[in-house]
């Protein structure tokens, strides 16, 4: 199942983010949760030392204060991290992919006593597990998305162990694809699954070294030593 | 053009697009070029998928098309305090929701009316509305001797009273609005559950005898107290509304713009509430300085405040 979100940007082009699901989400609450109960312990201490008896007001403002504007002030300030997001790599963001302004954050972090409801924040678990984008209660109601922020990508540049080769056999777009995703997605396999997936492309010579060859002609490479060709990321 | 040649050519562009990028993560004022930096990113990537280029120049060339998009679109929070204008706009935003308004207030008072009226003929139905150890845990917060009147007893000082009441009272306002999400239900519960308990603690109070220290109390920030809760409800009926009759629009799409449309009453309902915490910690709490009647004309006159704007702000706005 395909989870990323898509949105067409005025540039014309389309952006696909990686909505982040329950778990890592449910994590990084707890990263936040541990920092919010340091904070809780830290005030209070650091009030009783100061005003002695006096200390329980501020000390319960700054709890009242810390346990609905935590994620708020971090996530606008912050370009939509709490450090537990960004510990975990995600991002609160608009349903159009811009970061998250104030009147979202509100929203969708008061919403989140709904969210708590009717205990264990059951009803944003329930709410995360059906919807489509992972949204709880307090990100439909804002139009906020929590994603991820690290892409895990391919290099764009591959040492290829072949000087380039015409392909034996007219290809298609597709087919060209697929021998240049394969040459670039080799190093990361195992050498015994690398040679069993080359085989499969028979016609083509069926062997690694064949197939890069095709790959390091259909990139344009020049030259005819493996890495000879410098750098071009 | 072939991939390798593609990348060649533009490998400089990339380069200090990606220098731009990070100074602008670091937080440092954009380059006056980026916008048009980002849009040449924008064509390499149409480009680059239009000719089945390799999936990982693809990727890369997303990463720096989103990370340029998060840049170029992102507002510098907080810029010009939007959200006071937000409260600005309260009295009209009021107005334009008075039916819903109307129907959250009799809610409220209506529970709270009943409640008072049949702990006052039958004096025993307190214990079914708070129990008998919260019935002798209200006896003891509004005994007239008690230093601070709705708090717990150990409380001491005016600022630990006011912490008290900020961080009750504001979150069961918050707690009304957010509730209502669950199709308006858990906001119709909460004000109605909050008008019986009020109302159940009043008449016991008066029951108890306590009713001459109690009114002057309660009088001056119940005003904005009371009125405050029914503004926070009435929030979250409106997006339970949405929810649930979202017209001709998609539940999803009615309920985001409800959501932001009641923002403006959110900030005066919590507005309200800070107000009411102000003057209970500081003006009601010191019932044993000021004489009663000040207290009653105080309270009195703001009672005639909150009504008066509720009924006559707004109109210009709201056009």
């Amino acid at each position: 199942m395909d989870t990323r979100f898509r949105v067409e940007t005025p540039e014309g082009i389309e952006l696909a983010f990686s909505v982040a699901g329950a778990v890592p989400r449910g994590l990084a609450f707890l990263v936040d949760v541990s920092i919010r109960s340091v904070i809780y312990t830290v005030s209070a201490l650091a009030f009783f030392l100061w005003l002695g008896e006096a200390a329980t007001g501020p000390t319960l403002l700054v709890v009242f204060a810390t346990e609905w504007f935590y994620p708020v002030v971090f996530e606008v300030l912050w370009r939509g991290q709490t450090p537990g997001k960004a510990g975990l790599g995600l991002r609160v963001v608009h349903m159009d992919g811009t970061p998250i302004r104030l009147p979202a954050s509100l929203l969708r972090n008061l919403l989140i006593a709904a969210d708590f409801l009717p205990l264990a924040y059951g009803f944003g678990i329930v709410s995360m597990l059906c919807d489509r984008h992972f949204r709880r209660l307090g990100d439909m109601a804002a139009g906020t998305l929590v994603i991820h922020t690290r892409h895990e990508g391919l290099p764009d540049h591959v040492e290829l162990g072949a000087a380039p080769v015409p392909p034996p056999i007219a290809l298609d777009a597709e087919e060209e694809q697929a021998v240049v995703a394969f040459a670039e997605r080799a190093p990361s396999l195992t050498a015994a699954r690398a040679d069993e997936l080359a085989r499969l492309a028979a016609p083509l010579g069926g062997t690694r070294k064949a197939l890069e060859g095709i790959a390091a002609h259909l990139l344009g490479r020049e030259g005819s030593g493996p890495g000879s060709q410098g750098s071009a990321s | 053009m072939k991939q390798e040649a593609f990348q060649r050519e533009r490998k400089d562009r990339w380069r200090s697009f990606e220098m731009a990028l990070l100074a602008l993560e670091e937080g440092e004022p954009a380059a006056a070029d980026f916008a048009g930096a980002y849009r040449a990113i924008c064509q390499d990537l149409a480009l680059a998928r239009e000719r089945g280029f390799g999936t990982g120049l693809v990727s890369r060339l997303e990463g720096f098309a989103m990370r340029g998009h998060q840049q170029l679109y992102g507002a510098r929070p907080l810029k010009g305090l939007r959200w006071l204008e937000g409260l600005l706009e309260f009295p009209a935003a009021l107005r334009r929701e008075w039916k819903l308004l109307a129907a959250t207030a009799l809610l409220f008072y209506g529970t709270g009316a009943a409640s008072y009226l049949a702990v006052r003929i039958h004096p025993d139905v307190v214990y079914s509305v708070v129990g008998s150890a919260g019935a002798s845990g209200i006896e003891q917060m509004y005994d007239p001797e008690a230093p601070h009147m709705g708090a717990p007893r150990e409380t001491s000082g005016d600022l630990a009273a006011f912490g008290h009441y900020i961080s009750n009272n504001v979150s069961i306002g918050f707690r009304c609005f957010a509730s209502g999400i669950l199709f308006g239900l858990g906001s119709i519960f909460l004000v109605g559950f909050n008008g019986v308990l009020l109302g159940g603690v009043a008449g016991h109070i008066v029951n108890v005898g306590y009713g001459e220290t109690f009114w002057p109390f309660v009088i001056g920030h119940g005003a904005f107290e009371l009125n405050a809760i029914v503004v926070c409800g009435m929030c979250g009926l409106r997006i339970g509304l949405a929810v649930t009759a979202p017209g001709r629009r998609r539940r999803g799409d009615a309920l985001r713009t409800a959501a932001r449309g009641v923002l403006p009453l959110l900030y005066g309902g919590t507005a309200m509430l800070v107000v009411a915490a102000v003057i209970e910690a500081f003006w009601s709490s010191n019932h044993d300085v000021w004489p009663t009647p000040l207290l009653y004309a105080v309270g009195t006159g703001l009672w005639i405040f909150v009504l008066a704007a509720l009924v006559f702000g707004g109109r210009r706005r709201a056009g």
